[in-house]
């Protein structure tokens, strides 16, 4: 039997020929990234408890000051430095600072960090994003990462594999996020649970990469221990002039071995949205229309690169957000906010009566600019509602694709993106 | 941990039941990720974000208590201050129908005890007497007189959950690699 392309990376990460599901592997790693929640327990276990004065490469290490920062309080402003003074000290080479970076998982794959056929970890769950780049990322813990820091190698358990294959084309109005939260209800929180989700099919091929990393983003939200997609023209077409080393893409043989496969037509996913608190409770925008809410968060790693607040801002130009509703606004990366800048977005935003912000993790994980008070309601445009994940464990976080975000702001309640614009808008 | 003769680590106390897909954010919310390096801090807030428990809960505990929780116990975030707050809350090990994987990992890499038994996540209930046999595999509920079999995990995390997770066990490669042998 032929190997997956998860299978095949872990093999040669490892040094083998050939591993199968089950296996246990201490495999090298290509690149490494922890961020300001991380990096100080990550430094200190690696540091006081591993004995290691050093990090096995620098150059393969990327630390990000993205979840508190900038520093929300004191104690955040501590974290903030001693993850400063451990990239400083340690000679990583690429550390992202407050106003230069943004949020991990949208930094790493837009300076070319993570590329094709690597073995990628990071200290945070949501590493799964860089599967859309074909290759194999996942999250790991502080203890997990100061291993990798001072050694360059980590334990895998090399994963069964999900094939998921995606007929047709997706619909006017229907997004790479309606498509994951379609999958993740079909799932359920643990249905991917130890497994690597493969992306495939048809209508992938009409997905950007931009929409291909928000699809990966979410794997985590169904258990799974990373999302991987194969290399194609629009893979390629992003990675020119911007990977930082050479790669050699890998693909899944014609008889690799998988679980199961899970066939999906495209084109009959409605808009669908994950209603609280879990990401696997979805429902199809009808069923959830005419919700009230407070807030709307247009942020995340999940949702809010560059052709995600175009989308919104073609939703929002001349209109403006309804009374008693705030609409936040949260750019996922620096660069992202320049761009939005040159194109004129963000005074869209300001003039539909928005709140723009610096590009940091924010509300997301109720962390700062925008956390949620007891019964309180918002659309989101992120990728997780479990109790208390946004704030107050009373309040109710449905999820949603930015175009359905940015027309519920106007509305002041759920409402499909067409009674508020009329023709679907592209970025 | 007491060890009751050679080659047996039982672990006995009350339990204290969660249900179904108990996420990293209820086990300890996001805002006390500013004590990332206090575990008797975190300790002090463990669980409280799990819908009807709230603060305080930490208090209740006894050392040496246990978790009996539904399946995928841990998920959502990476951040490994999960099992280190219910570490620092005095709990002495988790039974769960399943785990999330990187909760998992961590604990296995902290050398902290977790027991997967969907047997005895059916059925023992809040404030039963429990005893986890590590070694056994076994979960005995001595309220009820009824033993849950535990599924076995594979040798390598056995040995490192044994042997106090990842921590030693990068020290020895280490020190392999100075020596010239690794």
């Amino acid at each position: 039997m032929g190997m997956t392309m998860s299978e095949k990376i872990l093999a040669r990460a490892s040094g083998r020929e050939r591993v199968r599901p089950g296996d246990l592997v201490l495999a090298r790693i290509d690149f490494a990234m922890g961020h300001d929640l991380t990096i100080p327990p990550a430094g200190r276990i690696m540091r006081e408890e591993m004995g290691a004065d050093r990090v096995w490469d620098p150059e393969r290490v990327a630390v990000v000051q993205d979840h508190f920062q900038p520093a929300k309080d004191a104690a955040s402003a501590a974290l903030g430095r001693l993850t400063r003074e451990f990239a400083r000290e340690m000679g990583v080479s690429w550390y992202f600072e407050v106003g230069q970076g943004g949020i991990c998982h949208t930094v790493l794959p837009e300076r070319g960090l993570v590329l094709p056929g690597e073995l990628v970890v990071g200290a945070d769950s949501h590493s799964c994003t860089y599967g859309a780049l074909n290759c194999f990322a996942t999250g790991i813990g502080s203890t997990d990462l100061a291993c990798v820091l001072a050694l360059g190698e980590l334990w895998f358990r090399v994963p069964e594999s999900l094939k998921l294959v995606y007929h047709h084309r997706l619909g006017p109005w229907v997004e790479a996020k309606d498509l994951i939260l379609h999958v993740i209800g079909l799932l359920g929180v643990d249905g991917a649970r130890y497994r690597a989700m493969e992306h495939t099919g048809e209508a992938l091929g009409w997905i950007d990469m931009e929409g291909r990393l928000t699809m990966a983003n979410m794997a985590i939200e169904a258990g799974a221990k990373n999302a991987i997609m194969a290399c194609d023209e629009v893979t390629e077409a992003y990675l020119r002039g911007r990977a930082r080393r050479p790669y050699t893409p890998v693909r899944s043989d014609p008889d690799a071995g998988y679980e199961r496969v899970i066939e999906v037509d495209a084109e009959r996913v409605p808009i669908t949205l994950a209603r609280p608190m879990s990401p696997a409770d979805t429902a199809p925008i009808d069923a959830v229309a005419g919700t009230r809410l407070d807030q709307v968060f247009i942020g995340s790693c999940t949702n809010s690169r560059i052709g995600d607040l175009r989308r919104a801002a073609r939703v929002l130009e001349g209109r403006r957000v309804a009374p008693w509703v705030r609409l936040i606004v949260t750019p996922s990366s620096h660069e992202v906010a320049l761009q939005a800048e040159r194109e004129g977005l963000i005074r869209v935003f300001l003039e539909a009566g928005a709140a723009w912000t610096t590009a940091t993790c924010g509300a997301c994980l109720g962390g700062h600019q925008g956390v949620l008070g007891e019964g309180e309601v918002c659309l989101s445009t992120t990728n997780r509602n479990f109790p208390g994940r946004m704030g107050d464990p009373g309040a109710l976080v449905y999820l949603a694709s930015p175009v359905v975000a940015a027309a519920s702001a106007v509305a002041g309640e759920i409402v499909h993106p067409a009674e508020v614009v009329g023709e679907p808008v592209s970025a | 941990m007491n060890a009751t003769g050679p080659g047996s680590i039982r672990l006995r106390g009350r339990a204290w039941r969660f249900g179904d897909d108990v996420d990293t954010d209820q086990i300890i919310p996001a805002r006390y990720a500013i004590y990332s390096l206090d575990e008797r801090r975190l300790g002090e807030h463990a669980m409280e974000g799990v819908p009807g428990v709230g603060p305080g809960w930490a208090q209740r505990v006894r050392p040496g208590d246990v978790i009996v929780a539904g399946s995928n116990f841990g998920c959502g975030s990476s951040r490994e201050i999960a099992p280190i707050a219910i570490r620092g809350a005095g709990i002495a090990c988790v039974v769960a129908a399943s785990f999330a994987r990187i909760f998992f990992r961590n604990a296995i890499n902290l050398g902290y005890p977790i027991v997967q038994s969907p047997a005895a996540a059916a059925a023992v209930e809040e404030g039963d007497e429990v005893e986890v046999d590590l070694e056994a595999g076994v979960v005995r509920d001595l309220t009820t007189g009824r033993e849950h079999p535990a599924e076995p995990f594979p040798p390598f995390m056995t040995e490192l959950m044994r042997t106090g997770g990842l921590v030693p066990w990068v020290r020895r490669r280490l020190e392999e690699r100075r020596q010239g042998v690794g």
